[in-house]
């Protein structure tokens, strides 16, 4: 348990809906290398930033899988790899039933459909120079779903009705809007695909307070209304524990920790987790004044040059000798609590 | 315990081309002597450019401190020469800014910039200065901070920087630190870390704080008092405990219904404060959160509520302040 967090334990389908037992994405051991090159003209790879190193898990359809962990840990290299954004190094990405690794760039247009990605930042990921209209219609031009344009314009209103968006907005360009209505046109984008699957990369991290409950509230509306199947990737614990059913903790290129979302918060086992479930402040004066607040030793060590044997032992409170020197097994502890600690 | 800092009717104005943009519009507050106070509020509320008047670093064109008193330590600042000014800026008040990748000068060692500060305001040698230097990164958890000295800031990582930071703000003994969202750049363990280390040296030190946030979670862990903004003013002012436990002005009573919390029971839904907060030079002379407000009345829209007292030390900017009962907060 964790300082002042108490048990919620509750029937969870009746909150956030029901998602079948068909797995529509299953990831194994995927491993996605970057190589650090130097010299100008000649390069010759010097190391390799192991971004994420031997990841496995599944999401089955209608499911919120929650990625967290902070910087660097890999969750949104993650992500890229499952929309085939980056080429992985090796691993399979099974998504019904195909696996989005062995596939030809044409069968890949097919599948890229079916899965879609919203960005972090709704400044940076929408083209200044197209009104909003061009950027939600664009895809459905490409992909030729709407090849009528009059019909696809019909199509960008009511996707702007469904995100919550008056649909007179098509006309407009990104900068006469605020940061919670682009982030808004960057869902209807992505549900202009009719996709089964979305990545929901940081989706809501750079909104306000009072702007970020508005965009959680429409992407739980919308996944119940389409039975859409997110991967939430998110540092926001709370924002995390509120949406997803189930939620895997990653540090440093690894999974250290998956579980039914209650079962995570309320009792978490791996050293990092409840390191990072400390850390969240509570708001309420209150309960940080009862709370002790032991705060983690040291920094996120450098991906090029990760810590021999587990990845989190310079910073573990539990460390033993054999945890500098075997990378601990990422085994089922508990009936779909997995957990990578020797300790636990 | 005597006032340090007191803000009096603070008005900072932006002239642009499509007109006034009102981005503080009558500010008020105090902070005591080695006080903790928060000002939170969302992007625009006119939390930063507050803090920024009381240092004088108004960028004009475009902006302007129009109106209103800043008194710290016994001194008008507003009145002060330029001259004066800059003793007072590093010196008395130390400052600490969200982005430690932009706010350290890149091209200069981490040892030159700490002993520049303390040679520039303090009258010590450059031996001494740089004997203070290792001193204080040890104080804000560097190691080897002797080695550190000769690094420049692209050799540490955000965390670290954020403590040379700090270490610099607290470098002449200041009486005040002024810390804009010192930690939301940060990951949430590193976080955990920064602010615990900024609430011991404080207290040892005695040093006073304006942290800024829009993190509720923060506030709640670290300050003494809060002062909540929504469009350039202060709509509700006290104790942290109070802001929490009773607030007294629907913008805050919306915000804290709108975040998740990982203590309570999770909920079907949140519940968000609707609509978008206003254009800060298309204000009228009614109260800027009623077109979101659940509470509204027919007054709010003619004319502004005062900041009143509703308890002790607690103040709300609101018509409906009396009556406002928090049960009601679930209809919408």
């Amino acid at each position: 348990m964790t300082g002042a967090v108490e048990s919620t334990v509750r029937d969870d389908s009746a909150f956030r809906g029901t998602h079948s037992d068909e797995v529509l994405i299953d990831v194994k051991d995927l491993k996605m290398y970057f190589p650090v090159t130097e010299g100008a003209m000649i390069t010759r790879v010097v190391a390799e930033v192991k971004a994420v190193d031997g990841v496995s898990f599944f999401i089955r359809r209608g499911e919120t899988l929650g990625l967290v962990g902070e910087s660097g840990c890999g969750k949104t290299t993650t992500g890229r790899c499952i929309i085939q954004l980056e080429q992985a190094t090796s691993g399979q990405i099974m998504f019904d039933g195909k696996d989005l690794t062995k596939l030809s760039q044409n069968e890949l247009v097919g599948a890229r459909q079916k899965i879609q990605i919203i960005f972090q930042d709704p400044f940076s990921s929408l083209n200044p120079r197209m009104t909003i209209n061009d950027i939600i219609g664009e895809p459905m031009k490409v992909h030729g779903i709407i090849p009528d344009q009059a019909k696809r314009e019909a199509r960008v209103r009511e996707l702007l009705s469904v995100c919550g968006l008056n649909p007179r907005f098509a006309s407009r360009y990104p900068h006469e809007m605020s940061g919670g209505q682009r982030q808004r046109v960057g869902i209807a984008r992505a549900l202009a695909m009719n996709p089964e699957f979305i990545i929901c990369d940081e989706a809501v991290s750079a909104l306000d307070v009072s702007i970020q409950a508005q965009v959680i509230n429409l992407l739980e509306d919308l996944r119940d209304e389409f039975g859409l199947t997110y991967l939430f990737i998110s540092h926001d614990l709370s924002v995390v524990r509120h949406i997803c059913h189930r939620v895997a903790v990653m540090y440093l290129g690894h999974m250290v920790e998956l579980a039914e979302c209650d079962e995570l918060y309320d009792n978490p086992m791996h050293p990092y987790t409840r390191a990072l479930l400390e850390a969240v402040p509570i708001p309420d004066p209150d309960i940080e004044n009862d709370r002790e607040h032991k705060t983690v030793k040291g920094e996120i060590p450098s991906p090029i040059n990760p810590p021999s044997g587990c990845v989190f032992h310079p910073r573990c409170a539990l460390a033993v000798d054999g945890c500098s020197k075997q990378v601990p097994e990422f085994r089922e502890v508990k009936p779909g609590h997995w957990v990578a600690c020797t300790e636990v | 315990m005597t006032t340090l800092l007191e803000i009096e009717n603070l008005k900072t104005q932006f002239f642009i081309s499509s007109g006034t943009v009102m981005a503080v519009d009558g500010v008020s507050y105090t902070v005591e002597e080695g006080e903790t106070v928060a000002v939170v509020g969302e992007s625009g509320c006119g939390k930063s450019v507050t803090a920024l008047s009381i240092l004088r670093l108004i960028p004009w064109p475009p902006g302007k401190i129009v109106d209103g008193r800043i008194i710290f330590d016994g001194r008008d600042l507003l009145a002060l020469e330029e001259e004066q000014m800059r003793e007072v800026r590093g010196r008395d008040i130390g400052m600490i800014f969200q982005e430690p990748m932009t706010s350290l000068n890149p091209v200069l060692s981490i040892g030159l910039q700490l002993t520049e500060t303390m040679t520039t305001h303090m009258d010590i040698t450059q031996g001494q200065a740089h004997a203070r230097a290792i001193e204080l990164l040890g104080m804000v958890g560097i190691s080897e901070p002797e080695r550190r000295l000769a690094q420049y800031p692209h050799h540490l990582s955000g965390g670290m920087r954020q403590r040379v930071m700090i270490a610099m703000a607290l470098s002449c003994e200041p009486k005040l630190i002024i810390a804009d969202e010192p930690t939301t750049a940060l990951d949430v363990t590193i976080q955990a870390q920064i602010l615990e280390l900024m609430k011991n040296l404080t207290r040892e030190l005695g040093v006073a704080m304006i942290i800024i946030t829009h993190n509720l979670g923060v506030v709640a862990r670290y300050a003494d008092r809060v002062n909540v903004m929504y469009a350039g003013r202060i709509i509700e002012q006290a104790s942290a405990r109070d802001i929490y436990h009773n607030p007294k002005h629907p913008y805050t009573l919306a915000l804290l219904k709108s975040i998740p919390r990982m203590d309570q029971a999770r909920q079907a839904k949140l519940d968000p404060v609707d609509g978008q907060p206003p254009d800060l030079s298309k204000l009228d002379g009614g109260c800027a959160f009623r077109p979101r407000c659940r509470f509204a009345v027919d007054r709010c829209a003619t004319e502004f509520p005062p900041l009143e007292q509703v308890g002790e030390g607690h103040f709300s900017a609101c018509w409906v302040k009396d009556t406002l009962d928090p049960s009601l907060k679930e209809a919408s």
